[in-house]
């Protein structure tokens, strides 16, 4: 029987909540809602003139063929995002795991890019990649591929992909490392001395045990990917070339900031915002059941 | 100290301030010009201030031109707009369909009884930025125009002993630069849309979009997709993007490194690049007018501009507009446009001060910024170079831009590109025109 202490006072747990609350509302339901009305909206720049149209902001968005290829830009890319650092940071996590001599420095090292801010990750790739000026950009053109972010999509896709995966995988790792930390010693031995191999160990009890880690890390990457890459894919490509890394988010910015197109740009965060309440929900409902706790 | 007398002891010296403040009237200057140009746009502040002693004007960077007019717009919506805004000329249209968010310049000078005379100032300037009756709307503060920026180290290396000075001469000296051990790229272009299209169409005098490319009404539609030397151009692009005669190089100013870096030796983009140029360019380069196809009758006609202008607030008090009046007025004098342009490459607004230039030597020197004034002044603008006034600009350069990348990488025809370019900006042009109703 659990023990529980009894508040009689029945404000209490309201005004404890309350702070948290608060903050709740005015950073989070507040612009929401403020959005929502937006998007029902066609508004000059200014705000001078106002139209409520109700939902011809969201009719148009769908009967535009660049927001459907921003759709399919925001899955493909969250899937290669989120797939490529999950599975580096666990390799990486694996190794760093085991008795290495100078395994602090390799961890210090590969946590590392967490502290970089995203614009600047995205700076430092540019700087490496750019076709005429960066060190590797011209290493690619000499030995004969034709590398051009500014016009290949391909690799402009794959340069913006690079930057997002190496900036998360430090995140990763380290819950993927604290998570293998956890895992009692005792379990690996006992198979091993059952004659369970490495291979065995660690798709038996290592992965299983990892798994609530795997998830959480799993939906902070997708939420991750959808908003956070905003500043990699403004200082690499802005975009380009031809729409190939416009994901939902950066398409909201454009058309909101370039365009000055709020009501547009206020039905595309409405949707963005569902489509990321509706990923997180099912994830909680599907995958959690088949974790391991 | 008791709390409360602090706080009136500080409320007191805070009133102080003010009112010593409000002897002169404080004109908020909100811009977008950074490094070197930032620092003559206090130079020029700073110079206005000490001329006089009812007015101040204060300075602020704001960021890009987009981050500019972005808070620009933001502060007019949150009650607190500046006096004067930089605004880039894409963002002309949007600007004057805002009414009461902004004072056309012609009525400010007329309400502040500043003495004034639009025709004292280069039409091929102001055109972008007036009436189609010729009421100035704002203040054309630093214009460029396409040139054509050469590295004649490079051409005499590739045996081309002229200056190509046709799109034709062009191609065939860019098949030269590349046989010629030029790897990467024989010609290129910054800003792909402001050259190959807005500045295209104006130097072989064809319609952008109808109504006088927008500024006799936002009902404007785009036709651009119809001119077939246009097209031609296009094709002739996309095939030269094959083996690199052409190679592109980005949709705004990020690829004018390759021709200070040599990679490019033939490179169009703004004038305004020439501080640039002079600063890293380690040949010996010049600019050349932008280059034109010979069969096309009438060209090359003039230039069109870009740059930014500066717009006045609306919502301020008589004091403060002749405040601005004056200050615009002080913008305006031969000697302060001729040391802002010979400064910063971008073109001086008025023929006084271009004459004042000339007299000071300053063409024989930089012979490049020369070009530019003859481009824009080439032949009396017509209604397909006066300027564009269309609304949302900055992002319908981006779907145009977004179609000829499709085309470059061969995954549309030219003409395929060019009909979507203008059937997705129409659609723009349209719900701009619903919201200025």
């Amino acid at each position: 029987m659990e023990k529980r202490t009894v508040f009689s006072h029945k404000l209490l747990p309201y005004a404890l909540l309350a702070p948290q609350l608060l903050v709740t509302i005015v950073f989070f339901y507040w612009p929401a809602g403020q959005a929502v009305y937006q998007s029902f909206l066609i508004q000059d720049a200014f705000g001078i003139s106002t139209e409520f149209v109700w939902f011809e902001n969201y009719r148009s968005l769908f009967s535009d063929p660049a927001y459907y290829s921003a759709l399919g830009v925001t899955a493909l890319f969250s899937t290669v995002v989120t797939v490529l650092s999950l599975s580096f940071a666990l390799i990486l996590a694996v190794e760093a795991d085991k008795s290495l001599k100078g395994a602090g420095i390799y961890k210090t090292l590969l946590i590392w890019p967490y502290a970089v801010a995203p614009a600047v990750a995205g700076v430092l790739w540019l700087f490496m990649f750019q076709p005429s000026l960066g060190v590797f950009g011209k290493m690619l053109n000499a030995a004969g591929f034709n590398w051009n972010p500014y016009l290949n999509s391909g690799d402009a896709f794959a340069l913006v992909t690079a930057a997002a995966v190496w900036k998360q995988i430090s995140y990763n790792f380290l819950f993927f490392l604290a998570g293998l930390q956890s895992i009692p010693k005792s379990l690996i031995e006992a198979a091993a001395i059952d004659g369970a191999g490495p291979t065995r160990r660690f798709w038996s009890i290592v992965f299983p045990m990892l798994s609530p880690t795997a998830f959480y890390l799993l939906t902070v990457n997708i939420v991750y990917v959808f908003f956070d890459t905003f500043g990699i894919i403004h200082t690499v490509t802005r975009g380009g070339p031809a729409g190939a890394t416009t994901t939902l988010v950066y398409k909201v910015f454009s058309d909101g900031q370039a365009g000055g197109d709020l009501g547009t740009s206020a039905a595309e965060s409405v949707i963005l915002m569902l489509i990321v309440i509706g990923l997180t929900a099912l994830q909680f409902r599907f995958i959690e059941r088949k974790v391991t706790y | 100290m008791h709390p409360i007398k602090a706080a009136l002891a500080a409320s007191l010296i805070v009133a102080a301030h003010t009112a010593t403040a409000q002897a002169e009237v404080q004109i908020q200057w909100w811009h977008a010009m950074a490094g070197a140009n930032g620092d003559r746009i206090v130079k020029i502040a700073n110079d206005f201030n000490a001329s006089q002693s009812d007015y101040k004007v204060i300075p602020t960077f704001k960021g890009t031109y987009a981050d500019t007019m972005n808070a620009g717009i933001a502060a007019f919506r949150a009650g607190s707009a500046p006096d004067i805004l930089q605004v880039f000329e894409v963002g002309t249209a949007t600007m004057m369909a805002a009414k009461g968010a902004i004072k056309p310049v012609y009525q400010l000078m007329q309400d502040a009884g500043e003495p004034f005379d639009a025709k004292a100032y280069l039409p091929a300037i102001t055109g972008y930025y007036s009436t189609s009756k010729g009421e100035m709307l704002s203040f054309p503060f630093n214009s460029s125009t396409v040139v054509m920026w050469v590295n004649n180290d490079a051409l005499k290396k590739a045996g081309i002993d002229k200056i190509p000075a046709t799109w034709p001469d062009v191609f065939a000296a860019g098949k030269k630069l590349r046989a010629a051990g030029n790897e990467k790229c024989g010609f290129s272009s910054g800003w792909i849309t402001w050259v190959n299209i807005e500045n295209f169409n104006a130097w072989h005098n064809l319609p952008l979009s109808t109504k006088a490319n927008g500024l006799d009404g936002f009902d404007t539609e785009l036709v651009f997709n119809k001119n077939a030397p246009l097209v031609k151009h296009f094709e002739n692009l996309v095939e030269a993007q094959k083996d690199k005669v052409f190679d592109y190089s980005g949709r705004t100013s990020e690829g004018e490194g390759r021709f200070t870096s040599g990679e490019c030796a033939l490179f169009l983009t703004s004038s305004a690049f020439y501080g640039d140029v002079k600063a890293n360019a380690k040949f010996d380069y010049t600019a050349a007018p932008m280059p034109y196809y010979p069969d096309v009758a009438g060209a090359p006609q003039n230039s069109i501009i870009g740059g930014a202008s500066l717009w006045v607030m609306g919502g301020k008090s008589a004091e403060e507009y002749k405040g601005i009046a004056k200050f615009l007025t002080y913008l305006s004098k031969p000697e302060v446009q001729a040391w802002w342009s010979q400064q910063t490459g971008y073109l001086p607004i008025t023929p006084a001060a271009y004459e004042l230039s000339k007299q000071q030597g300053f063409f024989d020197k930089v012979p490049a910024a020369e070009v530019a004034i003859k481009e824009i002044t080439n032949k009396a603008p017509t209604e397909n170079s006066r300027g564009l006034r269309l609304g949302g600009l900055a992002q319908i350069r981006n779907v145009w831009a977004e179609e000829i990348e499709l085309a470059l990488t061969g995954k549309k025809t030219a003409q395929a590109a060019l009909d979507a370019a203008v059937e997705r900006g129409n659609v723009m042009l349209r719900q701009f025109e619903r919201t200025v109703k």
